[in-house]
């Protein structure tokens, strides 16, 4: 499991290393930053799981059993 | 001349005949239906075909142009991959309602003219809901209700819009409608209810989760998609489609995330899917437009593929819960495999056929200069990643170890998934096929240094999300629930409805009209039924008698329609409310 996992960091950090070498085509200007998606990838999915349990399932979640059918 | 009969009518026709096989060449025959119509459909030449004179209306059950035919080819690929998957299956109805249904998308893609539409959408909705019912499980029943209520309901309000329509112009043609009118938002609605809109969705995550491991197979590619080609058809171009498409990339995801029935996920994640398709519609440039129609084909094989995987791990194990499953890789690797195939096309993952077919329509929204747009389908892109992606084969096939020790699937199982694998990886490697069979010449190359690098990043770094939560314990743990979403409002409603009723209603009924009954008409009775009990002497007893147990009888037949369920009758009354205004909109408006 663990070398797993630093298999994976070091591909992580493989990823923006190279980043800023590649030619970007931007649709608007802040895309072309380097290591722009995985930042945003990060973020994202960090909110995503965030709002998801603190938010959503509190509204949302009932028993199993709710609807009797 | 080859093209004699529609394909809707080599699938609905020939599903009939499944019921006289047996055994092997039961099975011999449930390939080579679905063989023969991929035959048919891909030497079909373009034109217009197959119209039908009935009284003044014409109808068209073949137009046939590159925009159908995309629709038409993968909706037959798949035909035959769900039928190889379904190859155990005893149930005989179970495979003519499959069949049915495929037929009727056929049907469905290739109408020229409205009439032929409705009547293949009902079919649709129609063996759908047979094909739920077929896990013959009291939660499948009633969803299945739901499922059939919610289809008819949309197939009035498209009934409603063509008749309208048919009036206001004069033509039962099927083009190109945009908003504009009455008529074209009922159409637009009926649309959208197959097709997933938010808040019009519910039925989707309810209904197709509970279907049998190979039902849900089928319905994960029909409904939805054929819901895309008529908006593609009739609606390209229409900005508010942009906005819906976005909504619905984003707001599944985070019931995907708290989910716990994998197939649930998975029909949350086909929201999501569809929610890309109908971004591309909306945004109705060529690129966008080729983008929808790459990706419905792209999407229908790996879900489909999913969907199989999951259906194996149910077929062996009878469950599905993320709580319930975990570590299967060591009984089912094959299984496995697929799935993770599976769940990287539907990530976009470089090499797979979602990267070159999603890629489409973001760019398109990228092009467009929309920004909020771009975002929202970025972070979908991402989210889908997340759950779809990582949640599905992990929780199912690693995970903690659910000790479970089962068999690997069935052959024929095995064979679906790597057909449908082998197609997602193919498409991923070598657009170029796909590419060449989409509605708009393609000049998009999906494999520049830059957009690998900024997708891998994406999902790297999504999956890097992961990881931390999962190692933190931050992440939300599964837990057996039932999480309420928009059919609450006619699940549990309806019930409220029933309780104001029965609480307040009935007692305004009671105190107020019950008493001035009783004045009115009880008193008088009783006092009849005083009289009449005097000539009620010896020789009417019997006569009495016989009726009685006469009309015990018939209410004992009518009870069985008498469900009790609020739900079944605050709907029977919406639906009769629709009829009643469609029943006096219609002297109307012809």
């Amino acid at each position: 499991m663990k070398k797993i996992l630093t298999i994976f960091y070091s591909f992580l950090v493989i990823l923006i290393l190279i980043d800023p070498f590649i030619h970007k085509h931007a649709y608007f200007g802040f895309d072309e930053y380097p290591s722009f998606y995985g930042a945003y990838g990060l973020v994202a999915c960090i909110i995503l799981v965030l709002a998801a349990k603190y938010i959503l399932r509190p509204i949302v979640m009932r028993g199993e059993d709710y609807y009797d059918d | 001349m080859t093209n004699l009969i529609p394909p809707a009518g080599i699938l609905i026709f020939g599903s009939l005949l499944i019921l006289l096989f047996r055994g092997r060449m039961r099975q011999v025959y449930m390939i080579a239906l679905p063989l023969l119509t991929i035959l048919y459909v891909f030497s079909l030449p373009e034109g217009v075909y197959w119209k039908v004179r009935i009284l003044e209306y014409e109808l068209i059950f073949g137009r046939v142009d590159r925009l159908s035919l995309a629709f038409s080819y993968i909706f037959a690929i798949i035909t035959f991959i769900s039928s190889i998957y379904s190859l155990h299956v005893k149930d005989n109805l179970h495979l003519v309602s499959a069949f049915v249904y495929a037929g009727a998308a056929q049907g469905a893609v290739f109408a020229g003219d409205f009439v032929t539409l409705f009547i293949f959408w009902e079919i649709m909705a129609f063996a759908a809901a047979y094909i739920v019912w077929s896990a013959k499980t009291k939660k499948a029943v009633s969803a299945g209700m739901r499922y059939l209520m919610v289809h008819i309901f949309g197939g009035l309000l498209l009934l409603g819009g063509i008749i309208i329509q048919y009036h206001e112009t004069g033509s039962l043609l099927f083009n190109y409608v945009g908003l504009k009118g009455l008529s074209s938002w009922l159409i637009f609605l009926g649309f959208g209810i197959n097709a997933a809109f938010p808040v019009l969705h519910a039925w989707l995550p309810d209904a197709y989760p509970e279907s049998t491991e190979t039902g849900t197979v089928f319905l994960s590619a029909f409904t939805t998609k054929t819901a895309v080609y008529v908006l593609a058809r009739a609606f390209p171009g229409t900005e508010l489609l942009i906005y819906i498409g976005a909504a619905m990339t984003a707001f599944p995801i985070f019931y995907a995330v708290i989910e716990n029935n994998l197939r649930r996920v998975l029909s949350y994640s086909l929201i999501n899917q569809v929610g890309f398709m109908v971004t591309g519609v909306g945004i109705g440039t060529q690129l966008s437009l080729n983008g929808t129609v790459a990706h419905a084909f792209c999407h229908i094989l790996y879900k489909a593929l999913l969907f199989m995987s999951m259906g194996a791990v149910l077929y062996r194990t009878g469950k599905i819960n993320a709580t319930d499953l975990g570590g299967l890789y060591k009984s089912m690797p094959l299984t496995t495999i697929f799935c993770i195939v599976g769940a990287a096309s539907i990530s976009g993952v470089p090499f797979t056929s979602g990267f070159v077919s999603k890629s489409m329509i973001v760019s398109a929204a990228g092009e467009g200069g929309m920004l909020a747009i771009w975002i929202a389908l970025l972070f979908a892109s991402a989210g889908v990643f997340h759950h779809s992606g990582i949640k599905i084969p992990f929780f199912a096939f690693f995970s903690h170890d659910s000790g479970i020790r089962t068999q690997e699937a069935p052959k024929h199982m095995l064979v679906a998934m790597g057909i449908a694998a082998f197609l997602c990886i193919g498409i991923g490697v070598l657009p170029g096929p796909l590419y060449s069979i989409l509605p708009y010449p393609v000049e998009y190359e999906p494999y520049t240094a830059a957009h690998v690098i900024d997708q891998t990043q994406l999902l790297a770094f999504s999956a890097l999300a992961f990881t931390l939560l999962m190692l933190s314990g931050i992440y939300p743990p599964e837990i057996r629930s039932v999480n309420l979403d928009a059919d609450w409002f006619y699940r549990k409603g309806s019930a409220l409805f029933m309780r104001f009723a029965n609480n307040v209603l009935a007692k305004v009924e009671y105190n107020i009209i019950g008493q001035a009954y009783e004045f009115m008409v009880i008193k008088p009775i009783l006092k009849i039924a005083g009289f009449l009990k005097l000539i009620d002497t010896s020789g009417v007893d019997k006569t009495y008698n016989n009726m009685a147990t006469g009309s015990i009888r018939l209410s004992d037949a009518v009870r069985v329609i008498q469900t009790g369920r609020a739900n079944d009758y605050a709907f029977v009354m919406v639906i009769g409310i629709i009829l009643l205004i469609l029943i006096v909109l219609i002297p109307i408006v012809i």
